[in-house]
């Protein structure tokens, strides 16, 4: 599928739902295995891959491992978000203090 | 996302009484349908921070219109200029404001109470039809104007988020935190603290007008943990705590920024505060917000150190953010080693660095120089000495006012002061010093020759009730320089 920044996509075997934060061009963008839908695209009965149901969560960030591709969890699910059948990992948040 | 995270927490004001996220929510989307109907171009706000404000910011995103806010403190004149380029738009305004806008072509004014109203019920855009285009502009934000004519900053939707992101864990407020904005809401710190704190899920409570005494006094009825001020606030909070003899426990966080801190109130605020968690973060509007910050651990450190490279941290901004690269560099761009004086630049996600009329000033490599003279030190802490357009050359030499202000301020008997350069035949420039203080003009001579060179040490001195100051606190430096012109 053609990803850019703020594509928003959902998953076709959870309930996950992802916004692109980084990442543009034909990548094979996954939840549980399965390529994730389109906005407005119908979901169709699928089954998430054994081994990528490590689920996502509300407000974490996952990127590949050079940082090219990341998305935002803006609904958690019960599948891994990958390119293709490799997981994604979970962007540790550096937290900072308040500033404004 | 902050519904589905903590739809029921209180988003902004008192808990019962405020609005919720969920509220929010609707009410944006309302708004956003308010705003698609009127078929403006822009959404501007003249007004003060109310539950209008976040409500019109996320309707004009919805909208996919820009946000403009407009000071209200601009003589009408000024206003007049800037209401006329900003329209064709819809216009919150705040019940005082609308007759100053109600005549200018091309704006559709709505009373904020009565905006409030429409968007209590009815239709609603649906957030689907949200575009999320990362390159629409998000706010367009005009610059106070310190050094002539404003200009509109713009500000995209990624260069926010690149923001929000970057600094802000998501739901990562607890559920009892409270953050106090008094700065307004055409300042980019008062619309990066809507964005950051509904990002965090911490409740913002407004405080329309600043007065120390009132602050103060919300801090404490409404459990206030978190806030921002500006330099000029914070010397009157601290005023006005130890004329009222007053603690405010529940603070556990107060950053500032927007301004020069006199150390002498940093100092006396880090006692009155002694559990208080203390940041200093810098940034412009062209950076979205913060791009550099001091943590409260260094503030803690730099205060009861007696190594003088450490105590220096407090006059620092601290450190930049992980997200972004800052680099000093001299007249021809070229970087400059650690310790060595140029201008601020910056690059990152965050950093916009372009203007409606004038376009990008981003370098061919994504670069923003600042305007802002600096250095990095060798632990990487960066030391801001202000607009390089407020440089004195004298005969020659380049001085930073900000270095000889530190050390005036440093003296007992100044409680304020401005150095700006005077035209000179001879010189080039000479040095003023502007002092609010009863020191005499020999004693400052003397005391800023003994710590700095003698060619720093001020040319004349004059004395004032008070300097002038914007009411974000930024100094006012051309008004000083043409009073002193004149005379």
């Amino acid at each position: 599928m053609e990803l850019r920044p703020g594509l928003k996509l959902s998953s076709a075997v959870c309930s996950t739902e992802v916004i692109v934060v980084a990442g543009s061009g034909d990548i094979d963008l996954t939840c549980g295995g399965v390529a994730m839908l389109m906005p407005g695209a119908e979901a169709g009965a699928a089954d998430a891959v054994d081994g990528l149901t490590e689920g996502t969560m509300l407000g974490k960030r996952y990127c590949d491992d050079d940082g090219t591709v990341e998305v935002l969890a803006t609904k958690p699910g019960d599948g891994s978000i990958g390119i293709g059948q490799t997981a994604l990992s979970l962007k540790e948040a550096k937290p900072l203090p308040a500033s404004d | 996302m902050a519904v589905s995270g903590f739809g029921d927490r209180t988003a902004f004001g008192s808990v019962g009484s405020g609005l919720t996220y969920t509220e929010l929510l609707e009410r944006s989307a309302r708004a956003g349908h308010y705003f698609t109907e009127a078929g403006t171009d822009r959404v501007s706000f003249l007004d003060v921070s109310s539950p209008a404000l976040p409500v019109a910011l996320f309707g004009a995103a919805y909208a996919g219109q820009p946000f403009v806010p407009l000071n209200y403190r601009l003589a009408d004149g000024d206003l007049a200029a800037l209401a006329e380029r900003t329209a064709p738009a819809s216009l919150v305004a705040g019940t005082d404001q609308v007759a100053r806008v109600a005549s200018t072509a091309g704006l559709q004014v709505i009373e904020r109470d009565e905006f409030l109203s429409a968007t209590e019920s009815g239709d609603a855009l649906d957030p689907s039809a949200w575009s999320m285009d990362p390159d629409d502009i998000a706010v367009l934000l005009y610059t106070s104007g310190t050094t002539g004519e404003p200009k509109a900053a713009v500000l995209r939707h990624k260069n926010l988020v690149g923001y929000i992101l970057g600094s802000v864990e998501f739901m990562g407020a607890g559920e009892d935190e409270a953050t106090l904005v008094s700065v307004p809401p055409y300042h980019i710190a008062g619309l990066a603290a809507i964005l950051s704190s509904v990002y965090a899920g911490r409740r913002v409570v407004q405080l329309p007008n600043f007065d120390a005494d009132t602050w103060i006094d919300l801090v404490a009825s409404e459990g206030v943990t978190h806030a921002m001020v500006v330099p000029t606030m914070l010397a009157r909070i601290v005023e006005q705590m130890t004329a009222r003899s007053i603690e405010l426990p529940s603070l556990r966080a107060l950053s500032y920024g927007g301004g020069r801190m006199p150390l002498p109130v940093i100092d006396q605020a880090l006692r009155l505060f002694p559990e208080t968690r203390f940041v200093n973060a810098y940034g412009l509007t062209e950076t979205s917000s913060t791009i550099s910050l001091l943590g409260p651990d260094d503030h803690r450190q730099a205060h009861v150190s007696d190594d003088p490279s450490i105590q220096r941290r407090l006059t620092s901004v601290g450190q930049p953010l992980p997200t972004l690269e800052v680099s000093i560099r001299d007249d021809e761009g070229a970087e400059v080693p650690s310790g060595t004086p140029g201008e601020v630049w910056v690059r990152g996600e965050q950093v916009a660095g372009e203007y409606l009329q004038q376009g990008s000033k981003l370098t061919a490599e994504g670069w923003f120089p600042t305007n802002d003279g600096g250095e990095l030190d060798a632990h990487g802490y960066l030391y801001v000495t202000g607009r390089l357009d407020d440089v004195i050359v004298r005969g020659g030499e380049n001085i930073s006012p900000g270095e000889i202000e530190d050390v005036l301020l440093a003296h007992p008997e100044v409680r304020d002061v401005a150095v700006i350069g005077i035209p000179n035949d001879q010189w080039g420039e000479t040095i003023a010093a502007v002092v609010v203080g009863s020191a005499t003009e020999d004693e400052l001579k003397a005391f800023v020759a003994e710590r700095l060179r003698s060619s720093r040490s001020p040319d004349t001195v004059v004395y004032r009730d008070e300097l002038p100051y914007n009411d974000t606190g930024k100094l006012l430096r051309r008004v000083l320089r043409a009073e002193l012109a004149e005379s």
